[in-house]
């Protein structure tokens, strides 16, 4: 049985594809303004890389953010839902699951069979997701990739104002003005996202394991910053960034079984 | 292309001299210096009346920024910071004006401010920021009864107009009006977070809306916001609003339209009135004028 996973996100585009509930395919893309063109293209890839070709597929989920622009999909998968399915098919122990995306962060608790039992969003504010370390980069003139590895130099945390993005850029600038360090104010903006991130894991309640998966959960400067402020260890699984679409195909899977019977 | 990129944000430094009032050196003659994260202003009265005024544009340094503003007021009104009976400091930058006698917050300075502009009848008052919003509910006297504040977000803050402005590329001083030049008021925009904007206006501008309805939905928006603010701390007539954002119509009118009340007319303040947004420093002022009469007393 083949199926096929489609998270579409704000800024990228995650596909994987699953042959009797293993991974045999999984691409990306930028969303850009089209995201069912870039959707197209990743689920093309994916497909490509397992030999395989569309009519194979059984059934196609999608989820994310702009789950409703989907090719192709046969049905779609609420981003918590998928969360939690492939949340604790990847890490078996895992309750509570972190997904930190470009402009979205939530908590997901779950029971031992990867079913949602509740869920926390931080949306529609840039300080609590990846936009905001995109945007402090931009402003203190590094990589985003380096953002991390900067961070890690810190051996404090400069003060920022770090609830707001438009503030928060100010801030950076005067920062660089009275020459701060950089590996200093890369540490203040990972030190105010974590403390953001479990701001909202606060009022969801943290069980573990704790699963830490999305695009930001790829930045170690995030990583220790969080695990500094949960005083634990987050898991990561290996494809942090493909935990949704992979969730919503091995969701697909079950429909396909369901229906069957 | 001329190479020069316009700054839509950037709004007027002015400065003002009332003309019909006279001092001599045994008046008592006061200042409020009130450094907010956007604009600095100084404010002089004499004998606790408005005399003189100046807008800056604060700086990266708060201190030299204070001292600009208080300069800037001064300007062409012969006196000098000497003959200042009693400075106080007010606004986010209060413990950096070097002059001051006296540092207060600028929650009560605008209150007394409002007291002092609108007169005994003003009940709540909304004082927009360049970083802050605040609903202050006062008595009669101008005196602070309680208070609500929105920080640790740009939504509706003056900053988060700048941004819109040079975003939508119209002066900032113009976005009021074109905000209202509207058939039919558009749903307000369900994101409020001004980082965000950035590329969800640019998607509704591709969509085929008009610079004018963006900035309508997003006008409301903001306006919601403080709507909620004012409720929440307790909505109790005359409603004024002070700071910057007293000069976009946009804002004032989808305030009122929200709250079903009317907020006093500011005064016109390009016609030789009091502005509203030098409230905090007029406020700060007079309470300069009372503590120099009770230092003088004890």
């Amino acid at each position: 049985m083949i199926t096929v996973g489609m998270d579409l996100g704000t800024q990228r585009v995650q596909v994987v594809v699953l042959k009797d509930g293993n991974v045999v395919g999984r691409a990306q893309a930028f969303a850009g303004f089209d995201p069912t063109k870039a959707a197209e293209q990743a689920v093309n890839e994916a497909l490509t890389q397992a030999n395989l070709k569309l009519s194979d597929v059984n059934h196609f989920a999608a989820t994310g953010s702009a789950m409703d622009m989907a090719p192709y999909a046969n049905s779609t998968v609420s981003m918590m839902g998928a969360d939690a399915k492939a949340g604790v098919y990847l890490v078996p122990k895992a309750r509570t699951i972190i997904d930190v995306g470009a402009e979205e962060a939530r908590a997901v608790k779950t029971d031992e069979r990867g079913v949602m039992v509740d869920f926390v969003v931080n949306e529609r504010c840039a300080a609590g997701a990846g936009a905001f370390i995109e945007a402090m980069a931009r402003a203190l003139e590094v990589k985003l990739e380096e953002m991390g590895p900067l961070s890690l130099k810190a051996e404090r945390a400069s003060p920022i104002n770090a609830s707001c993005v438009i503030f928060g850029e100010s801030d950076v600038v005067s920062l660089i003005h009275r020459q701060e360090s950089k590996p200093e104010i890369a540490r203040a903006v990972f030190d105010a996202m974590a403390d953001r991130v479990s701001a909202m894991m606060h009022r969801l309640g943290i069980t573990p394991e704790v699963v830490l998966v999305g695009g930001v959960a790829k930045d170690p400067g995030f990583v220790a910053s969080l695990n500094r402020k949960l005083g634990l260890t987050v898991v990561i699984p290996e494809y942090p960034e493909y935990v949704g679409a992979h969730g919503a195909a091995l969701i697909a899977a079950t429909r396909v079984k369901e229906a069957s019977k | 292309m001329s190479g020069v990129r316009d700054e839509f944000w950037r709004w007027q430094e002015y400065h003002r001299i009332m003309p019909n009032i006279k001092w001599s050196k045994n008046d008592i003659i006061t200042a409020g210096v009130d450094v907010g994260s956007v604009g600095s202003k100084a404010a002089i009265m004499v004998n606790g009346e408005a005399y003189a005024w100046g807008i800056t544009r604060t700086g990266s340094n708060s201190p030299e920024s204070a001292k600009k503003a208080l300069d800037f007021a001064l300007k062409d009104t012969g006196l000098s910071v000497s003959d200042l009976k009693f400075i106080v400091g007010t606004g986010y930058g209060r413990v950096n004006v070097p002059m001051a006698n006296k540092a207060i917050t600028e929650i009560a300075c605008h209150a007394k401010g409002a007291n002092y502009i609108w007169g005994p009848s003003v009940r709540t008052v909304l004082d927009v920021g360049g970083q802050d919003i605040k609903a202050i509910k006062i008595d009669e006297t101008g005196r602070v009864v309680s208070f609500l504040m929105n920080d640790k977000c740009a939504a509706g803050t003056g900053r988060g107009m700048e941004v819109f402005a040079d975003l939508l590329q119209i002066p900032i001083e113009e976005i009021g009006d074109i905000s209202l030049k509207v058939e039919k008021e558009p749903e307000p925009v369900s994101c409020t977070c001004v980082a965000f904007a950035k590329t969800e206006a640019m998607g509704l501008l591709r969509k085929g809306w008009s610079k004018e309805k963006v900035l309508a939905a997003y006008t409301r928006a903001m306006a919601v916001r403080m709507a909620n603010l004012i409720n929440r701390v307790g909505l109790e007539k005359e409603l004024v609003i002070t700071g910057g954002q007293s000069k976009n119509k946009g804002i004032v009118s989808r305030i009122e339209v929200i709250l079903g009340v009317k907020t006093l007319p500011s005064p016109k303040w390009r016609e030789g009135g009091l502005d509203p947004m030098v409230a905090g420093a007029l406020g700060a002022a007079a309470f300069g004028k009372a503590l120099y009469e009770k230092a003088q007393k004890a």
